[in-house]
């Protein structure tokens, strides 16, 4: 029961290969929110250098 | 070395929620859970938002009782972003869930006493915020806000957490007669990504309260140093 359970899953979700094309788009999606939240880190270290 | 000191979180945070957001939509799960279906993949998505969110208020809870117990700018900064930090995850939780409900039980809101619970906690926290627009004199605003956050956050877990379990009924798992996700669990790995979710999101936005707490110090100084001249 549990490995049909698995199999169908396979089969739906995974058959075409599609889903993979998701992955990766969410992934660059959260990678450039990262990108920019260094950058604001970069920013935000610069003006407490520029403080002191 | 100390960039490691400094940012070792944040990089966690960052491969841990990579690691959850792939994994989250390429892992073998059962299908057999009746309407949730495919979509019980948003136990990887919807639930951190709520899981950090109490974890995140419960750190702005201590920052508020650490500094009713020795004052400083610091403190009170770090209590108000990370309630703030903790308020958008909460929305985040919330709206993600909305669009879960009216994909799953047809509308977006029910009358859940989870999702009751947590409009009056939201409600609460408005006090918070109102509490920190309507005084004038910053360390009279710091001590309110304090105070009251040491009193809201309890109430807040009472709310979302302790009633909707001693609730008559209720279609969120875990609460009322409702079965736990645990029995959804027949494929026994959702644990893989689900607590590695949790901390993840959680660690990523204490990053964000942590810059908004660096950028709010540094407007105080300017403002002193204004003031002083």
């Amino acid at each position: 029961m549990l490995q049909a359970s698995a199999q169908n899953n396979e089969s739906l979700f995974r058959s075409s290969g599609k889903i993979y094309v998701v992955v990766g788009i969410i992934s660059i999606i959260f990678f450039m929110i990262v990108l920019y939240l260094v950058r604001l880190d970069k920013k935000i270290s610069r003006l407490e250098k520029d403080k002191k | 070395m100390k960039f490691f000191q400094k940012s070792w979180y944040k990089i966690l945070a960052v491969l841990i929620v990579a690691y959850t957001l792939v994994y989250g939509l390429l892992i073998n799960l059962p299908t057999d859970v009746g309407i949730l279906d495919e979509t019980i993949r948003n136990l990887f998505y919807h639930v951190p938002m709520w899981f950090g969110m109490m974890l995140i208020l419960m750190a702005a809870w201590v920052n508020s009782i650490l500094f009713l117990n020795k004052p400083s700018t610091k403190r009170d900064v770090y209590a108000s972003e990370l309630t703030n930090v903790g308020i958008l995850m909460g929305f985040c939780g919330l709206f993600t869930g909305m669009f879960w409900a009216y994909n799953t039980w047809g509308t977006a809101w029910t009358n859940d006493p989870k999702l009751n619970g947590v409009a009056a906690g939201m409600a609460m926290y408005g006090g918070y915020w109102l509490v920190q627009k309507s005084v004038n004199d910053t360390e009279k605003r710091a001590r309110l806000a304090a105070v009251y956050n040491v009193f809201v956050f309890p109430l807040f877990l009472a709310l979302i957490v302790v009633m909707p379990k001693l609730a008559q009924s209720s279609i969120h798992p875990g609460s009322g007669e409702s079965v736990n996700f645990k029995s959804y669990n027949s494929t026994n790995n959702m644990e893989m990504v689900f607590y590695p979710a949790v901390i993840g999101w959680c660690l990523l936005f204490v990053w964000i309260a942590e810059l908004r707490t660096r950028f709010r110090l540094l407007e105080i100084q300017k403002e002193n140093e204004e003031n002083n001249i």
